[in-house]
C-alpha cells in the first residue's frame, strides 16, 4: 500500500540505523509516548535493532488503559439499564471494571455493539428512535474530531436519543506530569504522530523547553519510528531541545484546522482522572455546555461514582515508563490477554499486551 | 486507538453539510468522512481514523523525506567496498518470492 510500504523498507531502515549508530555517542532514554508506536516497535523488533546505549521507554498514550476504572463501571452500569444500547470501540470490550466487562455483560443479556465509527452509533440511534443509544467516547485528540462531529451532527439533525459517555484524554498535560516528576528518567520524547496530525505541535514547544527535551513528532512504521529516534538522538547529542518535526507529510504546525474548530465548538477541557496515574487538572474534555444534553453521565446520572483501583495491577507504573510489563510479577502469570488484570494488558496498544503478543518475557528481554 | 490508515479517495458523495468518500485501502474499500479534509479531492490520498480523513497527505513532503533517506543510504553504501545493501535486499526478497 502506498505512503506504508515504503516506510518498512529494509534497506532504508538499515541506513538509518546506521546513523543512529554512528550518532549516538552516549547512553539515552527516549519515550515513545503513543501506544501504536510501542506496538509497532515490538512488532518489528526495533528495540533489539537499536544500538544498546539507546533505552526506549514506552509511554501512557494508550486511551483505553488511562481510562479510569469508575467510567468502566460507568459504561457497565448504563448497558444494563433496559432499553439501552451501548456502542464502543471493539478495544474497550475487554477491559476489566470493578466487576466483570462489557463483553460478560453482553453475553447477560446487555445489548452492547462494537461500531468502527461513532457515525455508525448516530446511525443507530437515528434507526431506534426509542431507545437511548450511548456511545462509550474513549480517545486521545486523534479521535476526539469524530466523536465531536457524531454530537454536533445529532444536534442538526435533532437525535435526542444519542449520547457520549466521555472519556477524552489529552497528551501534553500527561506528558506535563511525567516530566515534573523528580524521578522522571525521560531524555527525549517522540511525540504521538496523529495526535499531532489534530492539534499541531505548537502545544509542545513550552515543553520541551521548559524540561529541556527534545520532542519529535514521529510517525507509527519502522522508518517513521527510527527517524524520529534519530533526531532526538542527535538533538541530545548537541545539547538542543525542541520541537521537530519527522512525520512531515501528515502532521503540520497547526494541526487540522476544521477539526480544532469543531473541537473548541463541542467540547470543554476538564480535568481528568487516568486510571494508575490520578487525577490531572485540565487534560481530558468534557461537553462544552451547550451540548450537556448529550452526556450520557448526566442523563443517567451517575457523576457521583468512584472506585478504587485493584492494588496487584501494576499498569499505572508502565504506563508512566517505571517499569518494563516484564517487571511486574504478575505478568504472564496471573495477568495474560485471557485474563487480565489491567487494560494494559487488554488493549492492542497496551504496553503489556505488546510485551506478551512479541514474546519479550523477563528472561528474553534481558533488562533491556 | 490512535491507528490511522492512508488511502486512496476514489469517489465523493454526501451532501455539502456532511461530505463523504469511498476510500481505497490498497483493494479494501470504505467509506470515510472528509468534513475535516476540505481541500481533498478524488485520487488524493488521505488519513482515515474511525471513519474520518483526518489530513491529506502531502506527497511532496513525503517524496522529499525519501529521497534525502535515499541520497545519504547511497553515499553510504558507497563507502563498503563491495557491499550495495539495496542489492542485498533485492536479491533476499528474489529468493523470498
Amino acid at each position: 500500500m502506498r505512503h506504508l510500504d515504503e516506510y518498512r523498507d529494509p534497506a532504508a531502515v538499515r541506513v538509518v540505523l546506521r546513523q543512529i549508530e554512528a550518532t549516538a555517542q552516549h547512553p539515552w532514554t527516549i519515550m515513545e509516548v503513543c501506544g501504536g508506536q510501542t506496538h509497532s516497535i515490538l512488532k518489528f523488533g526495533l528495540d533489539e535493532l537499536l544500538p544498546a546505549n539507546i533505552r526506549l521507554i514506552h509511554g501512557p498514550g494508550c486511551p483505553v488503559c488511562v481510562t479510569p476504572l469508575e467510567q468502566i463501571d460507568r459504561a457497565l452500569a448504563i448497558a444494563s439499564r433496559p432499553g439501552v444500547i451501548l456502542c464502543s470501540f471493539g478495544d474497550m470490550l475487554r477491559v476489566p471494571g470493578s466487576s466483570g466487562d462489557l463483553l460478560t455483560a453482553k453475553a447477560r443479556g446487555a445489548d452492547v455493539r462494537i461500531v468502527y465509527s461513532p457515525l455508525d452509533a448516530l446511525k443507530i440511534a437515528s434507526r431506534e428512535p426509542d431507545r437511548q443509544v450511548v456511545f462509550f467516547a474513549v480517545g486521545f485528540e486523534t479521535t476526539a474530531p469524530a466523536n465531536a462531529m457524531a454530537v454536533q451532527c445529532a444536534a442538526r439533525q435533532g437525535v435526542g436519543n444519542f449520547s457520549l459517555l466521555m472519556a477524552h484524554v489529552l497528551v501534553p498535560p500527561a506528558l506535563e506530569a511525567l516530566l515534573s516528576d523528580p524521578e522522571c528518567v525521560i531524555q527525549g520524547l517522540l511525540a504521538p504522530g496523529h495526535v499531532c496530525v489534530v492539534t499541531g505541535y505548537r502545544a509542545y514547544e513550552p515543553l520541551a523547553a521548559h524540561y529541556h527535551v527534545p520532542i519529535v513528532v514521529t510517525g507509527f512504521e519502522p522508518l517513521d519510528l527510527l527517524r524520529g529516534v534519530l533526531a532526538a538522538v542527535r538533538q541530545l547529542e548537541r545539547g538542543e531541545a525542541r520541537v521537530e518535526n519527522q512525520y512531515e507529510r501528515v502532521a503540520r504546525a497547526d494541526g487540522n484546522p476544521a477539526a480544532r474548530a469543531v473541537l473548541a465548538e463541542v467540547f470543554a477541557v476538564s480535568d481528568r482522572k487516568w486510571r494508575g496515574i490520578g487525577e490531572i487538572p485540565a487534560s481530558g474534555y468534557a461537553l462544552a455546555p451547550a451540548y450537556a444534553a448529550f452526556d450520557a453521565e448526566r442523563i443517567f446520572g451517575l457523576e457521583e461514582l468512584a472506585v478504587e483501583e485493584p492494588r496487584e495491577c501494576l499498569s499505572g507504573l508502565v504506563l508512566q515508563g517505571r517499569i518494563r510489563p516484564t517487571e511486574c510479577p504478575q505478568f504472564g502469570t496471573r495477568c495474560t490477554p485471557e485474563h487480565p488484570l489491567g487494560a494494559t494488558m487488554v488493549s492492542s496498544e497496551g504496553a503489556c499486551a505488546a510485551y506478551f503478543h512479541y514474546g519479550r518475557t523477563a528472561q528474553a528481554a534481558g533488562g533491556r | 486507538m490512535c491507528l490511522a490508515i492512508p488511502g486512496k479517495v476514489v469517489a465523493i458523495e454526501g451532501s455539502d453539510e456532511l461530505r463523504m468518500a469511498r476510500v481505497d485501502f490498497g483493494g479494501v474499500t470504505r467509506e470515510a468522512c472528509l468534513a475535516y479534509v476540505p481541500e481533498a479531492k478524488i485520487g488524493d490520498y488521505v488519513l482515515v481514523h474511525v471513519g474520518f480523513a483526518i489530513a491529506t497527505v502531502d506527497e511532496q513532503a513525503a517524496q522529499e523525506a525519501l529521497s534525502l533517506l535515499a541520497e545519504v543510504g547511497e553515499i553510504e553504501d558507497l563507502g563498503k567496498e563491495g557491499v550495495d545493501l539495496r542489492k542485498e535486499d533485492a536479491d533476499l526478497r528474489k529468493e523470498e518470492t
